[in-house]
């Protein structure tokens, strides 16, 4: 059986223009600081459509560098980052704003804007994207209800819970269903209990084809799946299936 | 995932589509429908900001009405001066100054474009040196030259080498004097206080520039979290930017209407003043130069212009500032 999703070097696909690229395909990345060393050095890995897997190493590892790598927020020193079968090392930032719409991204500081409403928050990948707000109004109720925001979604920020702050970044991250999700300790700040829902929850978007990446060093929440680690240690990233 | 919105019927439906619903959604759209703006509308920086652009307003309002004052004063002047002319007869020996006076004013009457003539007597002559020689001398001893005022007939121009030839041929001890020195001493002063008004004006635009580029500078990294969140969501820089664009515009548009709203009342309260007719020589030494304080209607239409560009250029301004910091943020990445 032919695997479509195939794309090693050297193994072209039999109908290249069935084969879905990998949304995000880094190679041989490095990134310095100024004139200091390498942070990250010789990076090289693959996220394939709908995968799962963990981002793990310790703090101070380089996890969230990567992340803003893969959102091309940072640019990369050395090497090339494809995202979604773009080189994005010449991209504008019209064209980088396009694919990172295709992205969703959760903080562990949530980053919600406190001036704006739950609801307000929540819609605004769609807002920047100038989208009328009739056009979206009832997906945005109806995921706020789904992640249990219905009751919440004309306040503030800053009167959320930590959890309900967590599920309306998530809302945020998911309301343009992208193809990735990236999450950056998403638990970090919520009790077990939450996280073992948040994780059910990441579980229940990959089962509906968003492929997660999830930065975490929990070693507790990776043992409750059997998922794809990509573990980052001393600048270097392996990548265990 | 998508759920649909209740229809809008019968009148409310009318009203909110075409231009209706542009004016009218706001009033008729739920409070909790209408969604805030993605930047903080309101700042302490914003309404130093907005204080800023109301003074630099009200400066540069009252400099244009002042250039408004000058120019019409000017042009009052110019146009009284240059109907207006004086035949000068100095004595001469040998000659009767009377007669002299008299066969001026004879020639002068005979010229189609001189509308009136009036001779001055000794008396009146004598009391226009009192400014320089003061009062109480007898000049009945002095050679004091006999004016003849000429007032030109309105609308026709003024070609008088005939007079002179001819005051050059009965009268050589008089002089015709036109005025055209004076007139272009006013001007050239009239093009001067234009000329620096105008710069004045330039100079203001450019401080408000500068005030609301350093301004945007400071809101961006005011909100350098809510810019990293809308680069992250997907929003380009023109997003951006123009959110950055219609918060200055807002608060450009409240300070230059508090500006032009401040200045049209000075210019109301001046022309009331001054109006009433002026007492005090300070009082007169104004009305001699700006006439009787009263601004045009074109003069308040300047001052509305004025508000709306400082708008404008606080807009423009913050938009260009946004475009370069994040460039300059792109390329430090």
């Amino acid at each position: 059986m032919v695997d479509f999703t195939e794309r090693d070097e050297g193994t072209l696909p039999l109908w290249p223009e069935l084969a879905e690229p990998d949304l995000v395909r880094f190679e041989n990345v490095g990134l310095r600081y100024g004139i200091g060393p390498e942070i990250l050095r010789d990076i090289d890995f693959t996220i394939p459509p709908q995968s799962f897997q963990f981002l793990t190493g310790p703090s101070g590892a380089g996890k969230t560098t990567l992340l803003k790598l893969v959102m091309q927020t940072l640019k990369p020193t050395r090497g090339r980052v494809t995202l979604f079968g773009e080189n994005v090392s010449q991209h504008s930032q019209a064209e980088l704003a396009r694919l990172r719409r295709r992205i969703g991204i959760v903080f562990q500081d949530f980053r919600l804007l406190d001036h704006l409403t739950t609801y307000e928050n929540v819609a605004l990948p769609l807002l920047v994207q100038g989208r009328e707000e009739a056009s979206y109004r009832g997906e945005v109720i109806e995921l706020l209800r789904w992640v249990g925001l219905g009751d919440r979604m004309h306040v503030p920020p800053v009167i959320l819970s930590g959890g309900e702050k967590q599920r309306a970044a998530i809302a945020r991250a998911l309301i343009g269903q992208p193809a990735l999700l990236l999450a950056d300790e998403p638990t970090g700040n919520v009790d077990p209990g939450l996280a073992r829902r948040l994780l059910r929850l990441f579980i229940e978007l990959n089962k509906s084809g968003t492929a997660v990446v999830i930065a975490t060093h929990d070693l507790a929440l990776m043992d409750m799946i059997d998922a794809r680690r990509l573990v980052l240690a001393e600048g270097q990233l392996h990548v265990y299936e | 995932m998508s759920m649909s919105e209740p229809p809008a019927s019968g009148l409310r439906a009318r009203l909110m589509t075409g231009l209706g619903g542009v004016l009218l959604k706001p009033l008729l759209v739920p409070r909790d429908r209408v969604l805030a703006p993605v930047l903080p509308a309101k700042s302490r920086s914003g309404a130093a900001l907005m204080l800023v652009i109301a003074i630099m307003t009200f400066l540069a309002s009252l400099t244009a009405g002042a250039v408004h004052l000058v120019a019409d004063a000017s042009r009052d002047w110019s146009r009284t001066i240059a109907r207006e002319m004086t035949i000068q007869i100095r004595p001469a020996p040998g000659r009767n100054l009377d007669a002299d006076v008299a066969a001026a004013a004879d020639l002068a009457r005979r010229q189609r474009v001189i509308e009136e003539v009036r001779v001055m007597d000794r008396r009146e002559g004598e009391k226009l040196l009192e400014p320089w020689l003061g009062t109480g001398l007898d000049l009945g001893d002095l050679p004091v030259p006999r004016l003849v005022v000429l007032r030109l007939a309105a609308g026709l121009a003024p070609d008088l080498s005939g007079l002179r030839a001819a005051l050059a041929e009965r009268v050589p001890n008089a002089l015709l004097d036109d005025h055209k020195l004076w007139l272009s001493r006013l001007k050239a002063m009239a093009d001067t206080l234009v000329g620096i008004g105008l710069m004045i004006l330039t100079l203001v635009l450019v401080a408000t520039a500068l005030a609301v580029a350093f301004a945007t500078r400071g809101a961006m990294a005011g909100t350098a979290q809510i810019i990293d969140v809308l680069h992250l969501v997907g929003a380009e820089d023109s997003y951006i930017a123009r959110q950055f664009q219609g918060h200055f515009l807002r608060l450009g548009l409240r300070g230059g209407a508090a500006g032009a709203l401040a200045a049209s009342g000075f210019f109301i309260v001046a022309g009331l003043v001054f109006g009433r007719g002026a007492q005090g020589s300070a009082l007169e030494q104004v009305e001699a130069l700006f006439g009787r304080f009263s601004l045009p209607l074109w003069g308040y239409l300047s001052v509305l212009v004025i508000g709306v560009l400082v708008a404008v250029v606080t807009g423009v301004v913050s938009r260009v500032t946004v475009y370069r910091t994040l460039r300059g943020m792109e390329q430090a990445q």
